[in-house]
């Protein structure tokens, strides 16, 4: 601290990008202004920078000019979603844990002797349909997304041999949702066994190292519940069915945030599979 | 829902541009604009701020175009430059523009994805620098040495300085993004 005139703050690179877009207060704008004056080199690329910008815009500004189609119509997006929200209110909504004795004799029928050895050992597994796909679904949760040495069985580069594979031992075709846009990264999966025979086991997880599961097998029962039910317990979830693929999603939030979730995933298995 | 309408109706036509702007293909962008559409409506109670609806919005459609990014690098896709609409190149520069507009799009193209997103909305959104480091979750000074790489760039291949490659060259900032084609 000398006593004199204080000497401006050095001049950034980030001034003058920031000159370019408009982005300084008017003091500081002076002193960049003032620099400017002073050195020509810095003048000719600031220009440069502007007219770049100024060309980018015009390039680009017909896109925003152009009417919306009509699957950009919000209006009507928000009115389907709302008739959806309307709809999955007035459907029952069974409890956890609900049997169906109906159910437990057609399990019977058809159980091998590993099934019956689990069935007999699972608590509360009592059911063939979506109920016991829910149940199953919170069993390999709760064993594999607890797993830190290996949770999966094929890692993510490994995503279309895991798909071939999950495909023939279900006999059916697969498909595994992309969540990154929700934060949820797919890390792999396995093939897990239940009472209902091979199923496969899809695992994401976020930034925080939060894991989610989708458990997926063929529907002997329920081949067709577009309605989500919740599954409640220590974890939370949603299971359905759609074409004879049942779908059990997993995970230790709260339902506000698993529902989109589910959501995206039934939506993303219903694109895919259909085409 | 209301709000809803009233706040996002208006984003739609930018978020065309800025999807479209970074992927190049009108039909992709847009059906991810529709699939941001649908996670903004389906998450809208979840919103923290109503005051960043803006910069949350961006942010889900930015991901998802990342992802779609990525998914064509990781299948070793091209990036459709023949598809670009023939229109929106011929169209004669003005005046005052001694680069043609396909030329600009072309350097444009041969950003870095992460270059590209920062000088699209800071330059043609009109974020600000705060805004654009809130959109990609990046710290504000991430955003300034991107956008400082990225006009540097497009000036120096605009310029001649660094010549655009005229075939397949793979990026050396990003070496799994795929090469581009020339434009015919």
């Amino acid at each position: 601290m000398n006593g004199g005139p204080m000497e401006p703050r050095p001049i950034l690179e980030e001034d003058l990008h920031a000159y370019v877009d408009d982005a300084l207060d008017a003091s500081r704008r002076r002193q960049v202004q003032a620099y400017l004056d002073q050195h020509p080199e810095a003048a000719r690329q600031v220009k440069a920078y502007a007219a770049q910008r100024q060309h980018l815009r015009a390039v680009l500004a017909p896109i925003a000019e152009e009417p919306l189609p009509p699957s950009l119509n919000l209006a009507r997006m928000v009115q389907a979603h709302e008739q959806r929200e309307r709809r999955d209110e007035h459907l029952p909504r069974p409890p956890w844990g609900w049997r169906m004795a109906a159910g437990v004799v057609f399990a019977l029928g058809l159980g091998t002797s590993a099934g019956w050895f689990l069935r007999g050992h699972l608590p509360g597994d009592g059911d063939t349909g979506i109920a016991a796909l829910a149940q199953e679904a919170t069993h390999s949760y709760a064993v594999y997304a607890s797993d830190t040495e290996r949770p999966v069985e094929m890692g993510p580069t490994q995503r279309t041999e895991l798909v071939d594979w999950i495909s023939a031992r279900l006999g059916r075709k697969v498909a595994i949702p992309d969540l990154g846009a929700d934060g949820y990264h797919f890390i792999g999966g396995r093939l897990v066994m239940t009472a209902h025979g091979p199923a496969g086991l899809f695992m994401y997880q976020d930034a925080d190292g939060t894991r989610l599961t989708l458990t997926v097998r063929p529907m002997a029962v329920d081949q067709d519940t577009p309605l989500m039910r919740p599954i409640n317990g220590p974890v939370g979830g949603y299971a359905w069915a759609d074409r004879g693929l049942g779908y059990g999603m997993v995970g230790a939030s709260k339902a506000e945030v698993l529902h989109p979730l589910a959501d995206e995933m039934r939506r993303q298995i219903g694109v895919s599979l259909r085409g | 829902m209301n709000d809803l309408l009233l706040v996002v109706e208006p984003l739609i036509p930018a978020l065309r541009r800025y999807a479209r702007a970074l992927l190049r293909d009108r039909e992709i962008a847009d059906e991810l604009v529709q699939d941001c559409l649908e996670r903004v409506i389906s998450r809208w109670g979840q919103r923290r701020n109503a005051d960043d609806t803006r910069q949350w919005v961006f942010a889900i459609l930015h991901n998802l175009a990342i992802n779609r990014l990525r998914q064509r690098t990781r299948r070793g896709l091209h990036l459709a430059m023949e598809d670009i609409d023939e229109a929106d190149l011929s169209t004669p520069a003005p005046q005052e523009h001694s680069v043609t507009h396909s030329e600009l799009m072309r350097a444009l193209d041969l950003l870095p994805e992460e270059q590209r997103a920062v000088l699209l909305l800071v330059s043609v959104e009109d974020m600000s620098y705060a805004d654009a480091a809130k959109t990609l979750d990046i710290p504000i000074g991430t955003v300034m040495s991107r956008l400082s790489r990225a006009r540097q760039r497009v000036h120096r291949m605009l310029d001649g300085v660094d010549p655009m490659p005229s075939t397949s060259v793979p990026d050396i900032d990003n070496p799994t993004r795929p090469a581009l084609r020339r434009l015919k």
